[in-house]
């Protein structure tokens, strides 16, 4: 199905955001997710079932002032 | 010093972590400093590279407090949601609660920072508001449930120092108990070290150092100005006045006319 990535199209079977994280190389990354604005968090991402044309936002600690 | 939300910090320097020459020069920065704070952000990561994996190993060999913002946010829901996000990275409850709501100044939208900072309040956050020097702003702040305000000195980056040292006195008389510290356009360790003497507990800052010749030596500077500043202010400064006071008296002087 098609996704948004951090903004970038994405064709991708995976089910679940935690499935697709594995997938997309976050595996054991500290990383916070939000689908359509929403922020999900850890914990419910192995359920948080994605559908098509979700946006993906995957966020990382960075420079910051 | 007032304490933030309940910690002591071990001196009134809090350092953002962006613009620096390399990670080393970052942290060469902080050693030197001995900043208590470092301030961070969050942004989009890589699958491939993984870029903020090693920025966060670096922060947490600093061994300092974290407080994560929400720079770049331009709604309340923008800021609400990155603030969880932070929450959930950095484990902290500290959030630098940034609402842009102009541009050219990126002065703080404040209708949208008092609302902000209530729901995030609320929801079990301890907030740094970062606002103006508006007293009417910064009550509402208090009555949203922030324990720590944080005036804008100057507009971020601008390196001017105080704006407005009137209202940034008034808030300090107005709020005698509340931790206040001043972030944004700070130049020079000679504006950090007025803050300080205006009776502020901790300054913030970034570029000041970060795009200095020599960040290390400039953060240095800036917590010996810090330190100086908090020293005079618990000292009790003397009152300015308009004529001259001869500090030599004037009893015994010799008639020599």
């Amino acid at each position: 199905m098609k996704l948004q990535l951090n903004g970038a199209p994405l064709h991708s079977d995976a089910t679940t955001l935690a499935a697709l994280l594995e997938a997309e190389g976050f595996g054991g990354a500290k990383v916070a997710t939000a689908v359509n604005g929403s922020f999900v968090p850890a914990t419910l991402r192995a359920t948080h079932p994605l559908n098509s044309g979700d946006s993906i936002e995957v966020l990382a600690p960075m420079q910051g002032g | 010093m007032r304490s933030f939300y309940g910690e002591t910090l071990a001196n009134g320097l809090m350092l953002g972590t962006a613009r620096y020459p390399s990670p080393k020069v970052l942290s060469d920065a902080f050693a030197r400093s001995g900043a208590a704070v470092a301030t961070v952000s969050l942004r989009r990561e890589s699958g491939r590279d993984r870029a903020g994996q090693d920025f966060w190993e670096l922060i947490r060999a600093l061994n300092v407090h974290v407080l994560p913002n929400t720079a770049g946010c331009h709604s309340v829901k923008e800021a609400v949601t990155t603030a969880h996000m932070a929450r959930e990275v950095f484990g902290t409850r500290w959030i630098k609660l940034e609402v842009i709501g102009e541009e050219d100044t990126l002065q703080p939208d404040v209708f949208g920072l008092v609302e902000a900072a209530r729901i995030l309040t609320e929801d079990g956050f301890q907030v740094f508001p970062y606002t103006t020097e508006d007293l009417v702003v910064a009550d509402k702040l208090l009555r949203a449930g922030c324990e720590v305000l944080m005036p804008w000195g100057a507009p971020i980056g601008s390196g001017m120092g105080l704006n407005n040292v009137f209202g940034l006195r008034a808030m300090r008389a107005h709020f005698p108990d509340v931790p206040l510290v001043i972030d944004a356009g700070i130049g020079l360790p000679s504006h950090a070290a007025q803050a300080m003497e205006l009776g502020f507990d901790a300054v913030l800052l970034n570029t000041a150092v970060a795009k200095a010749g020599d960040p290390a030596a400039m953060a240095e500077a800036f917590a010996t100005a810090i330190r100086a500043g908090q020293l005079a202010a618990d000292a009790d400064p003397m009152p300015p006045r308009d004529m001259a006071a001869p500090s030599t008296p004037l009893i015994g002087k010799a008639f020599l006319e």
